[in-house]
Parts: structure tokens; sequence; C-alpha cells
């Protein structure tokens, strides 16, 4: 371990003394920023409020909602085991309408986790101080969102034991191998690419405050899991060291990997011959649209967290406001995609192209079509308004709406598209059945069971990020 | 004047604030001493200056591995797809190359991701059943530097006086820290 340090230079070190001498005697008290942590917080004020919300038994709002998420979740298991028993004919799906609820949640989901690694990973090389005090709980999200995003495909296969086969291994089959010249493989790999390295970073994040938990915890049980799961750290300058250094590497791999995975999911319908589909708009449009559905849906936890755990303090309007102001940029491009298609469909000269614009805004299915142009690009404009990018139940008013408006945008894409094509002999609605209703039920109920358990089991907030960030503006 | 307690092999010097470990950190290594290392509840940035670790080379570790990551997933591909059991599909060439772009670059970020957080573990000795001690209260709010005293020349007083000059509030000497 012990490894015999270079001489020092010594100009170098008297600059440092320097530096820092003058520090400590003028500190500086910034006019312009104010701080990103209130209430005056000490380091140790810090460990003391994050970690103390791991220490009583849950209280009786923790148990209710666990207990209404888990009969979401048991509904979701009911209609798994109904569709995989029965097979796929229990859905509502049509020879026309292949792809329809199940497909729906599954962007939709996806999209809500890339709000996580745009917290955890862009605004991380950005320099964005202020992701410290949410970015745990929403790389928590992103990977509970990937999760049950990942649930739609495979149970779609109809027959779920068989997923394997999306994998290329040397099989009996003469090794067949998978064919790689398909969206829907990408998709595979984009996604399990994305989960992977979502929780390794975020695991990696957990390491320190896992230690800090270890030292700080009481309960047996929990001393044993926080033992094994924080790898005995130590806290170390060269261990601190190199942490940083594989944590900058993997949020500039996360960065790439985030706006790939969300374009390979838009590749599914844009390599396709399918008008509405067919677009070279969709990658840029998808990704603004899933950090769009994924802020909003940060906020809307966000809120609840603050709220129900006390921690207004960490997590403050300022926070908030900037989320607002990203929810306000990215719903501006989805906004603006909107009407590019419109545009862009009008102007082909393609009759499919055209009668599928004039379809969605005014045919059989307008009325989703109007639910997702108005949560998204006009509710979201709202948020130009100061007033209410500070009002926290503005805020949550407005990101419900938009986490409503972002399911409804995938239903259109996908529903409206398909339900008349080319042979108007084939054209036909499509009405969800109740299983299908079921497993959106469910997905959610796995998602609120999970996050729920993660708010128990792990510090909610970052205290090694925290403690870095507290005296950001103080001096 | 800090807390002295008894005589051996490493000196630990306890700080309350960042910016004194700093500073007690580059005048010990400028005074002559061996900082064998330093606990910080967080990363303190200047730390790595004041006691002149070389930058870590983990990042060429994630870009080799990235870069194998590349050459796999490529080769995978183009031999899965062109060589091994060639299909026509959708009368697409064999080899499709830039249809393999996507699945390449997730590999490439798998891959690398993967290799480095492993080697991280591996080169800070961390794994489940890590029975390393920890410095009290070193994850809440104490920083803690360490010295070696590598021979008979060490003076503990010295070493004691200088770190008083930056508010240590404990110094203390001992076989064994980590």
């Amino acid at each position: 371990m012990a490894v015999s340090l270079r001489q020092p230079e010594s100009n170098d070190v008297r600059l440092l003394e320097d530096a820092v001498t003058f520090e400590v005697a003028h500190p500086v008290h910034s006019k312009l920023r104010t701080p990103l942590i209130l209430g005056d917080k000490s380091y140790a004020d810090v460990t003391q409020d994050i970690c103390k919300l791991l220490e009583p038994k849950p209280g009786r709002g923790w148990w209710i909602s666990l207990g209404v998420s888990l009969v979401m979740l048991a509904i979701g298991v009911i209609a798994t085991v109904h569709t995989v028993n029965t097979g796929i004919g229990t859905w509502g799906l049509n020879r026309t309408v292949g792809w329809g609820f199940d497909i729906t949640n599954f962007v939709f989901w996806i999209g809500i986790g890339h709000a996580g690694t745009f917290i955890s990973a862009i605004l991380f090389l950005f320099n964005q101080k202020w992701r410290t005090s949410v970015n745990r709980s929403a790389e928590a999200m992103t990977l509970i969102a990937v999760m049950c995003a990942g649930l739609f495909p495979i149970i779609h296969m109809g027959r779920p034991w068989l997923f394997y086969w999306v994998l290329p291994y040397p099989n009996t089959r003469g090794t067949l191998w998978v064919n790689f010249r398909s969206p829907l493989l990408w998709d595979f790999f984009a996604i399990s690419t994305y989960f992977t390295i979502s929780a390794v970073f975020w695991y990696l994040g957990l390491v320190p405050d896992l230690a800090t938990a270890r030292d700080r915890t009481k309960s047996k049980w929990r001393q044993i899991l926080y033992r094994v799961m924080s790898l005995g750290w130590n806290g170390s300058n060269r261990t601190w060291s190199r942490y940083e250094t594989v944590y900058t590497v993997l949020a500039a791999l996360a960065t790439p990997l985030v706006l790939s995975v969300h374009s390979i999911v838009s590749f599914d319908f844009a390599t396709s011959l399918i008008p509405g589909w067919h677009s070279t708009i969709f990658p840029p449009y998808f990704v603004a649209g899933a950090v769009f559905s994924g802020f909003a849906m940060v906020m809307t936890l966000m809120i609840l967290v603050r709220k129900l755990m006390h921690l207004e303090d960490y997590i403050t309007r300022q926070h908030l406001e900037n989320m607002c102001k990203v929810a306000l940029l990215t719903g501006s491009i989805v906004g603006l995609a909107y009407v590019t298609e419109i545009f862009i469909g009008l102007y082909s000269g393609n009759p499919n192209e055209i009668f599928v614009i004039i379809n969605r805004g005014l045919g059989p299915y307008a009325w989703a079509y109007w639910i997702m142009f108005g949560c998204n690009a006009l509710v979201s404009q709202l948020f130009w308004f100061r007033r209410l990018r500070t009002s926290i139940p503005a805020i949550f008013a407005i990101s419900i709406l938009i986490n409503v408006g972002m399911w409804f945008e995938r239903f259109v894409i996908i529903v409206t598209s398909l339900h008349r094509d080319f042979l108007p002999s084939s054209w036909a609605m499509y009405v969800p059945s109740i299983t299908e209703v079921g497993l959106l039920v469910g997905s959610f109920g796995l998602f609120f069971t999970a996050f729920l358990i993660f708010l128990r089991l792990f510090p909610v907030i970052s205290i090694n990020e925290v403690k870095g960030v507290l005296k950001y503006a103080k001096h | 004047m800090p807390n002295i307690e008894s005589a051996k092999r490493f000196t630990a010097a306890f700080f309350e604030r960042e910016e004194d470990l700093i500073a007690g950190a580059a005048e010990a290594r400028l005074a002559g001493f061996e900082v064998y290392d330093v606990y910080t509840p967080f990363p303190v940035h200047g730390m790595d200056r004041a006691v002149a670790l070389p930058p870590s080379r983990l990042t060429w570790i994630a870009f080799l591995a990235g870069a194998l990551g590349l050459v796999f997933g490529l080769t995978l591909q183009v031999w899965t797809s062109a060589y091994d059991w060639p299909l026509n599909v959708g009368g697409k060439p064999f080899n499709s190359f830039p249809l393999f772009i996507p699945v390449t670059f997730e590999l490439t970020v798998l891959f690398s991701g993967l290799i480095a957080i492993g080697v991280l573990f591996a080169r800070n000795r961390m794994w489940l059943f890590s029975k390393r001690k920890v410095f009290e209260r070193v994850t809440d709010d104490r920083f803690v530097l360490v010295l070696r005293q590598s021979d008979a020349s060490f003076d503990f007083h010295k070493a004691v006086r200088l770190f008083s000059r930056h508010n240590a509030i404990k110094v203390i000497e001992g076989d064994q820290f980590v």
C-alpha cells in the first residue's frame, strides 16, 4: 500500500499554501449565488440529517404507500400470469395494431429512466453542483424505471422463458446467430448496457455513503448489509483520487450512452416504412422527450420526498426551479418536433404521410393527440413564469400533467400510425383489454414498491457529494 | 496544544477543516515528512496536489477496455453475420457494416465501464468481506493525515508542532492504522 511519493516541487507547494492562506484570511461571500444547501449545516449535520432517516421504524405513511403499491404490483402479477398462461390474445391487439399498450409502456418507462443518468452524468460533466441533492434518488428512479420498461418486451415475447435467445451465444440450432441488422436487437444491447452502466454508476456513488451509514448504524442487519456493500471503504485519499477518476470516466461514457439509448428506441420505429414512424427527426425528438418526461417524474418524486422526509433544506426551491428550466427547454424541443412533424408531413406530398397527420389531429384518436399536445407542448410553457417555477403546488401539478402527456405521446405515435395503414379494408381500432391495463397498473406498482424500499434502505441524498458543495457560495 | 498519545510507526493528525488539512499536508511534505495517506469524508480538491499524488492511470485502463469492447463487438458481428452463417435478411449485404455500429458502440461502453470499475475495486482492494479499519469519524466530519515514521530521524515533536500550527485537534502515534 505504501508507495513513496515523488519529491515536492517547493514552488508548487508554496503557491498552493499562499492560495490556501489567502482563502482562509479573506472569505468571499458571493452575492450572485445562493447556497445550495440551506440552514448553515456542518459536515456532521449532513451525516446526521441523512442517516437519521434510516434509523427509526418506518411510519404509517410509508406502510400505507407500500400497501397501495403492493396491491398495484399484485394486479400486475395477475395480469402477467394470465398473459403468459393464455397468450398475447388476452390483449386488445389485432392484425392491424400489433403494438399497443406494451410498447407504449416500454417507451414511457425507458423515457422516465433518462433523467437519472442525465442528472448524474451530463450535469456532472457540466459541473452543475446542484445535482448533488437529487442525483442519488434520480439514479435509483432510473434503475427502477428501466426494470419496469424491460418487462414489457419480455412479456410481449409470449414465451418469456426463451428470452435468452436474443443473446448471441453458440447454440444447438447449428449456431444460428441473432440478426444484428435488427433495431430490436440493438434495443436489447442498448437497454441492457444502459441498465448495467447506470447500476454500476449508482452503486459507485453509494459506496462512500454506505461506509458512513455503516459507521453509525446501531441495527445488526443494517451493519452487515452496509459493511458488505461498502467494500471496506475507509476514505483514503488515494482511493478517492482513483474513485473520482473512474466516476468521471463513467460520466463521460454514460453521456453518449443516454443519448444512444432513446435514439435506438426510436430506430425501432424510424427504420420501418410506416408513415408517422419513418422519420429522421425521431432520434433527437425521442431523446428530448425522454429527458422531458424523466425530469417531470423526478420533480413529482422529489416534491413528495422532500415533504414527507423533511428534506426541504437539501432539496430546495432552487433545485426544483433548475429542473423546471430543463423541462422547459426539452418541452419546447418536443413542441418544436410536433410542429415540424405536421409541417414535414403536409409538405411531403406523399398522400399516406398527409393522411397520417390529418388522422392524428382529427381522426378517432384526436383526443389522445390533443392531450399529448396540450400537456407537453403547451403546459410546459408555463415554466416561463418564475412564479410558477418556484411554486411547489404548481410544479407538482404541471409535472403530473407532463407525465400524462408523455405517456399519451407514445400511445399516439404507436397506435395512430398503425391503426389506419395503406389498405383501408384493414383499418381497425385499438382498445386495450383489462389485462393490458392491469400490466400498466402493475408497472407503477413495481416502480413505487421498489422506490419506497430504496428510501428506507439507502441514504436518499449523496452525503459525500453534499459535503463537497456545502461551502458553495459561502467562500 | 493537541493531545499526544504513545509512540510507534505511524503518526496521525486529526483536523476539523479541509483547509487546515491541505495546508498541513503540504507543509509536512515540504518539511521532509513522508505522507502515508490522508483520510477524508469526501474528496477534498487540491489534496492530490498537496501530497503530490500523481494522476490515476485508470483512464488508460478505461480507454483500452473500450477499445477491446469495440474490437470484440465488430468482430462478433462481422464474423457471425458474414462468415459463420451468412443469412440473407431483406437483401441486405452480409457485412452490413453501418448497421453494426449501434451494438459496437454499446459494447464499447459496456466493456470500458465494467472493466474500469473492476480495476478500481481491485486496485483499491475493495471487496465484499474487507476487514479494513477506519479512523473514528472519518466517514463523518474528521480529516486525518497519516505520516510514516520511515527512519530514526523522524521527529515526533516536530510533527506535533507543525500540525498544531495548522489547528490539528489531536495527534497520535501507533503501529497499525489501516
